[in-house]
């Protein structure tokens, strides 16, 4: 088992992370640009293989210039905002599929936790500690904002860098997936615990813990079943993921009408 | 009526532009402490254009001066919430942040605007829009406010929930000497609550009394042609 300590480890805290941000992204109503968002990691994971750099760093930097554009863009003009992302994001997946060379698609697509360094394990485990800190020390200001922008305004709160804020630590958490979960997944690391949760909870509070134990309990569970049947751990992750929805489904239908 | 000797708000030549479109032009108003403004005026008028101008959230042209260290409540005319929204009564007022805030703070607030201290454990989406209502009133009163800005709902509660929110707020205004600008649909209410009334069509139509500015030329100027408004004044008036 002490071999899987470091997969563990990353899951944990990556999907900790992600599930907390799912948990601002549902509220928002924004899990479609979120989810179109990850895939502009590809051509920045390209790139980086090209310059033999660590592809963290290329999905990072991509990340951030697409999350700047988003800002600048909901902003500044007149296009819905889903339209744009809808048709650029999905242009990048298609500059990464071709551009990343064959053997390291499958890995960048879907995942690949079980080669991680202990390196890329405390860098993972630190920045994820950072991600969680910095969404809890904010939350009630986004929880607000999301609810209503006009309160949110009037008592001072300024929508436009929180709003940047949370962008950036969704950037942030998307490019600590892609290891873990891969692009085409990330998504899903983000919005399914928090999907789950929300048909459950029924306070502020609830939704953010039950959202962390479900991205936790799947992160587990991928790692655990993967290295059992040598499958990848990020599709188990988000079939252990969808069948917690399914259970908080039938949950809602029993006690909740 | 307590007029204190300045304007605790007073507005010089305001315009706001979109593009180069004008969406209010040439207002130029007051208001003294512990009165209530009502500002009517059709749809597209700008009215909350201008409360989000008085709220320092909207560019403008010309003047809009408040008296010194001023706390503003704000209470928009709606939330766009989902019924089964993961955020309880309780929490949604500790959202706001206010210092030192507590639990029985909340419960004053909740019964300030008369509703049972049961409710801080609902969710947000569950109450009905009056009771919302209050808790964003009950919302804005944590920060005891000297003013409240006040959107009123144009549909979503019926006319009885509509009367004892004016009558609460009412109740606040001579409980906290608030001085309230409204944005009403209903003549009836700013005859009944308003001091002043400001009438909006994107340039100032009129500002003054009601018994003086409510007249059918008035409305007639202030909504064009034939309007449902004039049911309403004319029953008064009987």
């Amino acid at each position: 088992m002490i071999h899987l300590l470091p997969q563990l480890l990353v899951g944990i805290f990556i999907s900790a992370a992600a599930s907390l941000l799912g948990v601002f992204a549902i509220l928002k109503r924004m899990s479609l640009v979120g989810d179109a968002l990850t895939h502009v990691a590809l051509p920045g994971i390209a790139l980086a293989i090209f310059l033999k750099i660590n592809p963290f760093i290329g999905a990072l930097v991509f990340l951030f210039i697409a999350t700047v554009g988003i800002w600048l863009l909901e902003y500044r003009s007149t296009l819905s905002i889903e339209t744009i992302v809808g048709v650029f994001f999905t242009a990048s997946l298609a500059l990464g599929a071709l551009f990343i060379p064959e053997l390291d698609l499958l890995e960048a697509l879907f995942g690949d936790i079980s080669k991680i360094t202990y390196t890329d394990t405390a860098i993972s485990v630190f920045l994820s500690l950072i991600l969680i800190a910095v969404l809890l020390a904010i939350h009630k200001r986004l929880a607000l904002h999301m609810v209503s922008q006009e309160l949110a305004y009037s008592i001072g709160i300024r929508s436009k860098q929180l709003e940047f804020v949370y962008l950036l630590l969704f950037a942030l958490g998307v490019a600590l997936g892609i290891k873990f979960i891969g692009a085409l997944l990330m998504g899903a690391l983000i919005i399914t615990p928090a999907a789950a949760a929300k048909n459950i909870a029924r306070s502020l509070n609830g939704f953010m813990a039950l959202s962390v134990i479900s991205g936790i309990l799947s992160a587990i569970s991928g790692v655990y079943f993967s290295n059992l049947y040598h499958y990848p751990s990020g599709p188990i992750f988000i079939l252990s993921g969808t069948a917690i929805f399914i259970l908080s489904i039938i949950w809602r239908g029993i006690f909740r009408k | 009526m307590n007029a204190s000797k300045e304007p605790i708000l007073r507005v010089k030549d305001l315009a706001v532009k979109f593009n180069k479109e004008k969406i209010l032009d040439g207002l130029n108003f007051e208001i003294n402490e512990g009165e209530v403004l009502a500002v009517i005026g059709p749809n597209g008028a700008g009215k909350t254009t201008l409360f989000k101008a008085l709220l320092g959230v909207q560019p403008h042209e010309g003047e809009i001066k408040w008296r010194k260290d001023l706390r503003i409540g704000y209470i928009p005319q709606r939330m766009e919430i989902e019924t089964d929204i993961p955020l309880t009564v309780l929490e949604f007022l500790r959202l706001r942040g206010t210092k030192n805030f507590s639990e029985e703070k909340a419960k004053e607030a909740v019964k300030s605007v008369l509703l049972k201290e049961e409710i801080l454990d609902s969710g947000l989406g569950e109450i009905s829009v009056g009771q919302r209502q209050r808790i964003l009133i009950a919302w804005s009163l944590l920060g005891k406010p000297q003013v409240l800005l006040f959107d009123e709902p144009t549909a979503s509660i019926d006319i009885q929930g509509q009367e004892s929110i004016y009558q609460l707020l009412h109740h606040l205004q001579d409980k906290f000497n608030l001085t309230i600008i409204l944005i009403s649909h209903d003549l009836n209410v700013v005859y009944k609550y308003a001091e002043k009334v400001l009438c909006l069509n994107r340039e100032m139509v009129c500002f003054g009394l009601p018994q003086e500015i409510l007249s059918p030329i008035q409305m007639q100027k202030l909504y064009g042609g034939e309007h449902a408004f004039y049911h309403h004044l004319e029953k008064h008036q009987h």
